[in-house]
């Protein structure tokens, strides 16, 4: 097991300060704040001013069919979608993660680009990938998957093999080219 | 060259004859230069076998170029997805007749273990391929391999007119000798069979009436 | 030679010119294909002349949906796609993604096999630097220089070979443990490349680090400054060489990386010869903590006891003990295997390109319910437009090089 990351409980205190109580838990010495929806642009603000100027990692897990509310927190039941903000803090090495949980039709968050820009590239592969929308983001463009695709591929009800794209082009044989 | 009272032919020394075709093959296998479509891990093995200790230019075919218009073997190396695949089509129409292809690779070949929704499920599907290399990613010295095994094909298949390149019209003439006339198209009115058999019917309706 | 005003037109005064700046701009595509790119990456430059005056990256050309197929392959399968994710250190990303399903499974793994994992980590870092650095010198028209760093990519590659038995594509970690143990003679082939190494090195610095030209066009080119890298999630050398002294294996150390000695390597120009320099210094590094962990390999088993039902027992222990039948037994079934709760976790280690960081997400099952990689050189690519802006078209090449884009890594 590695070293967990410094704790961090000064900066929950903070927090409970500001928006009250929170959903935290914490696993193997991780520590994860449930962001409440409407409000989430204002926390990760408030964290991104209190010491955590790296924005590791912004991804996202679809719940369409896990069994039970993601980690045990009541914050995501009934939710489809949940938001992973990986944080940390190059001077003290604390490291947070905060969750917003969205739900269908049309999930859409506040962008965190104003905060890191390093949330530019990260939102949009979130946006090609599962299709979540992020309001305010400067460029919200496919990051990986060709523009002309329409599904979200990395969503529960999209199969692996895909639905036939990929066999979608001309061919080319030897007596044509 | 003298033709000597009983009819052979003495050539000088240091002269050989062949045919054109075979001249001309002798020139392509031992010139080839390749085009390297590295896209993913192959590529990496590609530039290994292009590197100090594998050295590619043992078997004349070292000269990597990045312009497909200077090139005649292009080699596959890594999987290539959707958003790539109308790239290698169009890299594979820029290059030059006469020209190979090698896919390098289990992905290149087969798509490999990304049998997924983006990944092109073997390059064949949409451009010819003439030689496979197996193995994932394959060794130097398979890729050296798959070259030497190229040019042997090269010498064995090659023609100066590039007629072993058209397959197509090869398939085209296999299939018009067993094609039927069929009795009911227009042009089959031009059919001799056809032709009798609508007299007999004309001949007999005029019987009848 | 006299042209004489022939028609009305050309006596007119000349028609006042609309042109805005922009449109004597002229766009270059750059890639997919292209030598310089390495790999599949494009750009549509806009030039003013020689002047890169703005670059618009475009990825994707190789996205083969890694993420996808981690929900469909079990832990220990998923390791061969880690192999070809940044497909020039596959032995760090294997020991990124089970350090990620261990930090998951909660499993403490046995000295040996957290010193095996540390001492290749830092061969593969090795030969991650090295073609990248080689390629830097490939780029900016020092071939010699990749010949050499090639050379001693091949070495390392048969000390992995004989490591696993494969040279490239290692897949040579496994949950608890390892495929199998070092043999004596792999310990005498690293010896040997501790030994001969340093002399290579000596001489790859010889040839380029004071090198007119090659100082030339990397000094002062691509600059990225401290806070900058910061914001924008630069991790690594990239990170490192504009001074932010973050490195997992001080910051956070795992393995068996909090027992060497060794340094955090930084500068604080934060140009593409500042992020050379830190890589050749971090392989005299990485060479330090390999001497000092071979020769200090405690003996002992690689994989975890029978009781964490997580590695597969030995062959002795299944034939002669019934726990390891049982072991055996169970893990070998497609519905048993092991236990993964319910939970999710990030855990990231130093790879050579900077935080590679999985996110699991367990739901019981032997396979991750979400597998999410945290790559670096997405964040490190996002960073291109931002270094070349001003620079020429000839620091393309120079900038993308000393970024060590891997396209398989940025795209998955």
């Amino acid at each position: 097991m590695p070293f967990p990351p410094p704790a961090v409980d000064d900066m929950l205190a903070a927090l409970a300060d500001r928006f009250g109580s929170l959903e935290t838990s914490v696993f193997r010495g991780q520590t994860r704040v449930v962001a409440p929806e409407t409000r989430s642009f204002e926390l990760l603000e408030f964290l991104a001013g209190r010491g955590f100027d790296l924005l590791v990692d912004v991804s996202c897990v679809d719940y369409l069919d896990y069994r039970e509310p993601p980690m045990g927190m009541r914050g995501g039941k009934g939710r489809r979608y949940g938001l992973v903000y990986l944080l940390a803090s190059t001077a003290t090495n604390q490291r947070l993660t905060v969750r917003v949980f969205v739900d269908d039709p049309a999930p859409t968050v506040p962008s965190v680009v104003p905060l890191w820009e390093a949330a530019n590239w990260l939102e949009r592969e979130v946006w090609d990938l599962f299709g979540i929308r992020f309001a305010g983001h400067p460029d919200l463009r496919r990051l990986v998957m060709p523009d002309e695709f329409a599904a979200h591929p990395l969503r529960k009800d999209y199969p692996l093999q895909g639905r036939g794209e990929r066999h979608n082009f001309p061919v080319i044989t030897r007596h044509e080219s | 060259m003298a033709v000597t009272d009983s009819g052979q032919v003495q050539l000088p020394e240091n002269v050989v004859v062949s045919r054109l075709d075979a001249l001309a093959n002798w020139c392509r296998k031992n010139s080839l230069w390749p085009m390297p479509f590295a896209t993913a891990c192959c590529g990496i093995e590609l530039m290994a076998t292009g590197a100090s200790k594998h050295d590619l230019a043992r078997f004349g075919a070292e000269v990597f170029r990045f312009s497909p218009r200077q090139c005649d073997l292009m080699i596959v190396a890594g999987r290539v997805v959707m958003k790539m695949l109308p790239v290698l089509q169009r890299i594979w129409l820029q290059m030059h007749e006469p020209k190979w292809c090698i896919s390098m690779g289990a992905c290149a070949s087969t798509g490999g273990v990304f049998d997924t929704y983006a990944v092109v499920q073997g390059i064949d599907r949409f451009i010819p391929v003439d030689m496979y290399v197996p193995g994932c990613p394959p060794r130097p010295e398979q890729l050296i391999q798959a070259i030497i095994d190229l040019q042997d094909k090269i010498q064995r298949e090659g023609t100066i007119t590039g007629r072993e390149f058209d397959t197509a019209g090869r398939q085209a003439r296999k299939r018009a000798l067993v094609e039927i006339a069929d009795p009911l198209s227009v042009d089959a009115a031009r059919n001799p069979v056809v032709q009798r058999e609508l007299a007999a019917r004309a001949e007999s309706y005029a019987g009848r009436s | 030679m006299q042209v004489a005003p022939t028609s009305p037109q050309m006596l007119d005064p000349p028609r006042q010119a609309t042109a805005r700046s922009e449109d004597y701009l002229w766009t270059l595509n750059f890639g997919p294909q292209h030598p310089a790119t390495h790999t599949t990456l494009r750009l549509v430059l806009k030039l003013e002349g020689e002047r890169v005056v703005d670059a618009l990256p475009e990825m994707g050309y190789l996205h083969s949906g890694f993420e996808k197929i981690g929900e469909h392959l079990t832990f220990n399968q998923y390791v061969t796609v880690t192999d070809r994710m940044n497909y020039i250190s596959p032995m760090a990303n294997n020991v990124a993604w089970h350090h990620a399903v261990e930090t998951l499974l909660g499993l403490e793994l046995t000295p040996r096999c957290r010193v095996i994992r540390t001492i290749i980590a830092e061969l593969a870092r090795i030969s991650d630097h090295l073609l990248c650095n080689g390629a830097v010198g490939l780029d900016t028209g020092a071939f010699t220089f990749f010949l050499y760093a090639f050379y001693q990519r091949e070495v390392i590659y048969d000390i992995f070979e004989t490591l696993c038995g494969a040279r490239f594509t290692n897949s040579y970690t496994r949950v608890g443990g390892l495929s199998q143990d070092m043999t004596p003679l792999v310990v005498e082939k690293i010896r040997t490349f501790v030994r001969t190494f340093p002399k290579t090195l000596d001489d790859m610095e010889r040839l380029l680090t004071r090198n007119r030209i090659f100082v030339d066009r990397t000094r002062g080119v691509g600059v990225l400054t401290r806070a900058e890298a910061v914001n924008r999630g630069a991790t690594g050398p990239v990170a490192r060489a504009s001074g932010v002294a973050r490195d997992l294996r001080k910051d956070e150390p795992y393995l068996a990386y909090a027992d060497y000695e060794f340094q955090v390597c930084c500068a604080t120009a934060g140009d593409c010869y500042a992020r050379y320099l830190v890589r050749m210094q971090e392989m005299r590094e990485s060479l330090r903590i390999i001497t000092q962990a071979i020769e200090n390999v405690p003996a002992g088993p690689v994989n975890v006891g029978i009781d964490q039902r997580t590695a597969l027992p030995t062959k002795q222990q299944v034939y002669s003990t019934i726990e390891g039948t049982i072991s055996h037994f169970e893990l070998s079934m497609s519905n048993r295997g092991f236990e993964v709760p319910h939970e999710e976790t990030y855990a990231a280690v130093e790879a050579p390109n900077g935080e590679l960081g999985f996110y699991l997400a367990g739901d019981g099952n032997e396979s991750a319910y979400r597998a999410r990689c945290r790559p670096p050189s997405v964040l490190h690519f996002a960073l291109f437009p931002h270094l070349i802006r001003g620079h020429t078209l000839s620091d393309v090449v120079a900038v993308l090089g000393s970024l060590n884009i891997i396209a398989a890594e940025l795209d998955r």
